[in-house]
């Protein structure tokens, strides 16, 4: 796969997974569990990963609400990997519908749905320092987030 | 995720244990909205002291039913928000709308 393509081309990268589920509402704690136990081998704060947490909820969220509709059999993959810069890469990808209007999703408080609060990409940008979308129409939407993490010691002084 | 409602006169108290997520949101805004509805109930208590996690889905339900309730002239709290679900009601400006108190009794002060 993409991520073990690159561990052999760019030895930066210390340690990855590669996992997939279905879009069932039980997997969003799933999987922000399995990042946050992840992201904390980089021995960063415990205000780190909670918001890594709260970055893959929401990734992992969109995917089912918006990527899928609610529907529970659509295929959900997260990619993470930790490099030697203490740098977090975080891809999550969905096969749904796509997003058909990119700058409409990403306007704060802008949701498809009134009873949403259009905080997810806010988020993520937020707590992240890089964010990517792709998505196709009919074909899914993959986010690929990036994160550079102080040393928790050094970030006591900071 | 477990989920205590108590009506106090015409007061609905919330008190809720565990993760708040989109696994949990939809329901609870549907009992919320039920017991709101039948029983004519005016304010709102969200008691999050056993709250571990939230994101944009419980939010949702919170700034919600802020609105439902405001727009009766109701009154809505939130009690009890530690960290990292204090910092998230700060950073989304909920805490700008609604008033928070570290306990239930701090509300009964009042």
């Amino acid at each position: 796969m993409e991520t073990s393509l690159r561990v052999g081309t760019l030895m930066s990268i210390i340690n990855y997974v590669h996992f997939e589920f279905p879009s069932l509402p039980e997997n969003v704690s799933f999987a922000r569990s399995c990042v946050g136990a992840f992201v904390s081998q980089l021995n960063c704060t415990l205000d780190d990963i909670e918001e890594i947490k709260l970055v893959v909820s929401e990734a992992v969220s969109n995917c089912i609400i918006h990527g899928y509709g609610n529907r529970n059999d659509g295929k959900i993959e997260i990619m993470a990997s930790l490099r030697d810069d203490r740098s977090l890469e975080l891809t999550i990808k969905d096969y749904g519908k796509g997003i058909e209007n990119l700058e409409q999703a990403l306007q704060p408080s802008y949701s498809s749905d009134p009873n949403r609060m259009g905080l997810g990409f806010t988020f993520m940008k937020s707590f992240m320092d890089e964010m990517e979308i792709s998505s196709q129409p009919r074909e899914g939407t993959s986010v690929l987030l990036k994160r550079h993490f102080l040393n928790r010691e050094r970030q006591a002084y900071a | 995720m477990e989920v205590e409602y108590k009506t106090i006169r015409n007061t609905l108290v919330v008190r809720i244990k565990g993760e708040l997520d989109m696994l949990v949101a939809d329901k609870m805004r549907q009992e919320i909205d039920r017991r709101l509805e039948e029983n004519s109930i005016k304010n709102l208590i969200f008691n999050l002291e056993k709250v571990t996690f939230i994101d944009s889905s419980g939010l949702g339900v919170i700034i919600g039913r802020y609105k439902k309730v405001s727009a009766v002239n109701g009154r809505m709290f939130i009690v009890g928000a530690k960290n990292p679900v204090e910092k998230i009601l700060h950073f989304s400006g909920v805490n700008r709308l609604v008033p928070m108190y570290s306990s239930e009794q701090d509300i009964i002060n009042l």
